[in-house]
């Protein structure tokens, strides 16, 4: 099972993971803030997740963790 | 113990090496640059690093980077090399680094001349670079006073963890004198707690810095300094008395200035008059003490510099003006003779 | 479940001050993870510039130094002279190197020092608040250039791998940048070349890396990679601009 972890408070809401997902599962919602006010990335869709680490690539704060 | 005849620049170079001094980086400006010479050619036999920079701004940052690694750095220049190494200076201080900068000061402003001067005085002692900071300042007036100070320079600098200067003029870099060099030992100090030669896995990584961006921080940083420096004050001044018990003018050198006003004070005194001299070889910390120690009984205080008078400002404040303070000097590399400082004397009335 | 991809050892576990978006994070990451995987956090010392990254001691795990702005190669040099088995650094923007820090900058280069530069090119100067660099480029609009710069007025912006190319001093020179996946793997692997150039003793290795400044673009981050995209990269085109590793007789 592929999977990648979002450390919310590192998170700083830029979106270049979400530009770089392949499957297009990983954005920045609109409903949580993370404490320094940012609206954090999630993954939409965890089963579509292929591990392929490209989000984590593009993330200039290493707030993603990948795991397979 | 064996004497060599040396020149002050090549004297200045071999105590460095012989301190332990393993890199040299260095710019050609006369009249130091045989200084450089010298280490290119002895620098590398003795297993270490002579380097010319592409300016004297490469070649303190030089200095700044070696200093860093816990390694006994230095660099010379003269008058306007100082000017383009203020910068790194101010960082070096402002990063606890210990090294070593030779002046052998020539005439100024802007390009100013190649012949003696020790119109940088203020610069050394008050303005070598922006921000609260001070070097320790020493003034050889000769040759073997050079190598000494230059051992004692790296050592100061390592104890205090802090730029110090030897504050030559032209005159004492380019004349030859007999010298010997004492047995030194180079390995007195431990850098292992701060130097940024690499962690290799054994303990926290090490910053060398200079950048607090809060205020309370930088402050405190600063006050730390402050505070070693008192002990500085307290502990390193040193000063040559002469003549001074019963003197009734004293006369206030430094470096080769100090050399003919001692010939002066001589002359003086064959014609009855009761001159003295004191010659800080500490310009910063300034010997406080020991002038208050050589003016008690003098009526007046004489300041001589090869300047338009910069030392007689700290004078002043030593004494807290609480006696006349007259100034004779030449500038612009003319050096003031005998004649004119006894002239002088009298003329102030030292011949009362 | 196995861990695929993390933070590296070398950058160390505190959030950095860079605006949302910049991609400083991600070279200061690609450096770890090179230090990272040659084992050499302990042996490495890396210089700092003054700009945004400024307080790169901060974050990574090898002892740091903070040069004077635009001093960082002959910081770098005194280290490397005097230290010669370990692997030095200096990581630097384009105002500090190519602006106040051009002299150290090349006479490092044409000496062969045994060092690496990482070089980030984003065309401003971010840390003063978004004013014209040395690789401004032209039209580009700054806090000092704010009707775009000008060349007749503020001259043509440099381009650093071209002209360090050309010095024989310089081993290995190469631009990459940092906006996408395939580009971050290239910039990667150019670092670990030069820090392998460096283990070589082949002398004096530049990455210049295309980076964005969203903040002081004005742009969003998704934006300002795509500007970096349709504008930079025609005017930096990537590339290796000088590679002498595998001649012999080098130093």
């Amino acid at each position: 099972m592929a999977k990648m972890t979002v450390i919310t408070e590192r998170c700083k809401g830029c979106g270049l993971c979400a530009g770089a997902c392949p499957k297009k599962i990983v954005e920045l919602q609109k409903a949580k803030r993370n404490k320094k006010g940012y609206f954090y990335a999630v993954c939409t869709d965890e089963d579509a997740c292929i591990s392929c680490a490209m989000c984590a690539m593009m993330c200039p704060d290493c707030a993603i963790v990948v795991e397979k | 113990m064996e004497r060599n005849l040396m020149k002050g620049n090549e004297a200045l170079a071999e105590a460095a090496i012989r301190a332990g001094c393993k890199c040299f980086f260095g710019y050609p400006i006369t009249p130091q640059t045989e200084l450089a010479a010298y280490m290119a050619k002895r620098m590398n036999k003795a297993g270490g690093v002579f380097l010319q920079a592409e300016s004297e701004i490469a070649a303190i940052n030089m200095v700044l980077g070696a200093a860093s690694t816990g390694v006994r750095a230095m660099t010379s220049s003269s008058s306007p090399g100082l000017s383009l190494k203020s910068e790194g200076i101010s960082y070096i201080a402002g990063s606890d680094l210990p090294a070593v900068i030779i002046n052998v000061q020539r005439g100024g402003p802007g390009l100013g001349g190649i012949q003696p001067s020790q119109a940088d005085y203020w610069q050394a002692t008050k303005a070598l670079g922006h921000g609260d900071f001070h070097l320790m300042v020493f003034a050889p007036a000769s040759v073997q006073e050079m190598v000494d100070m230059v051992i004692k320079a790296f050592d100061k600098a390592d104890e205090y963890r802090m730029p110090a200067m030897i504050l030559a003029d032209g005159l004492l870099g380019q004349m030859m004198e007999p010298v010997s060099f004492p047995e030194i030992n180079v390995n007195a100090h431990d850098k292992s707690g701060w130097a940024a030669d690499g962690h290799k896995g054994k303990r926290e990584h090490h910053i060398i810095n200079s950048l607090y961006l809060k205020p309370d921080e930088l402050e405190s940083s600063v006050k730390d300094r402050f505070e070693r420096y008192e002990t500085i004050k307290a502990n390193e001044t040193d000063a040559e008395l002469y003549l001074t018990e019963d003197c009734d003018i004293l006369l206030c050198a430094f470096g080769a200035t100090a050399r003919v006003v001692k010939s002066a004070v001589n002359d003086a005194r064959a014609q009855g008059i009761k001159a003295g001299m004191f010659r800080p070889k500490t310009l910063w910390p300034f010997p406080v003490k020991e002038i208050n120690e050589a003016a008690k009984n003098a009526k007046k205080l004489l300041s001589v510099e090869m300047s338009m008078g910069q030392m007689i400002d700290d004078i002043k404040l030593a004494i807290n003006c609480s006696k006349p303070v007259e100034f004779y000097g030449r500038t612009g590399g003319v050096i003031p003779t005998p004649a004119e400082i006894l002239a002088e004397i009298k003329k102030i009335g030292g011949a009362e | 479940m196995a861990v695929v991809f993390e933070r590296p050892k070398a950058l160390l576990d505190v959030p950095t001050h860079y605006c949302p978006g910049c991609t400083h994070g991600i070279v200061h990451r690609l450096v770890a993870e090179v230090i990272d995987e040659m084992g050499i956090e302990g042996e490495t010392v890396g210089v700092c510039p003054v700009g945004c990254s400024v307080m790169a001691y901060d974050y990574f795990g090898c002892d740091m130094i903070e040069a004077p702005h635009g001093r960082a190669p002959a910081v770098a040099t005194g280290v490397k002279r005097t230290n010669p088995d370990k692997f030095v650094f200096t990581y630097q923007g384009d105002g500090d190197l190519a602006a106040i820090g051009t002299a150290e900058t090349v006479h490092a280069a044409t000496r062969g020092e045994n060092i690496v530069i990482i070089f980030i090119n984003n065309t401003i100067y971010g840390m003063t608040g978004g004013q014209m660099a040395p690789t401004t480029l032209p039209g580009q609009v700054t806090q000092t250039t704010p009707f775009g710069r000008d060349p007749q007025l503020a001259g043509f912006p440099v381009r650093v791998c071209e002209m360090l190319s050309t010095l024989t001093g310089t081993a290995y020179a190469h631009r990459v940048a940092v906006d996408s996946v395939p580009h971050v793997r290239d910039a990667k692997k150019a670092i670990r070349k030069a820090f392998e150039t460096q283990k070589a003793k082949k002398g004096f290795s530049i990455i210049e890396v295309l980076s964005t400044c969203p903040t002081n673009w004005g742009l969003t981050p998704t934006e300002a990679i795509k500007r970096l995209q349709d504008e930079m990269i025609p005017y930096y085109p990537l590339g290796v601009y000088k590679d002498t590793t595998e001649e012999e007789g080098n130093k």
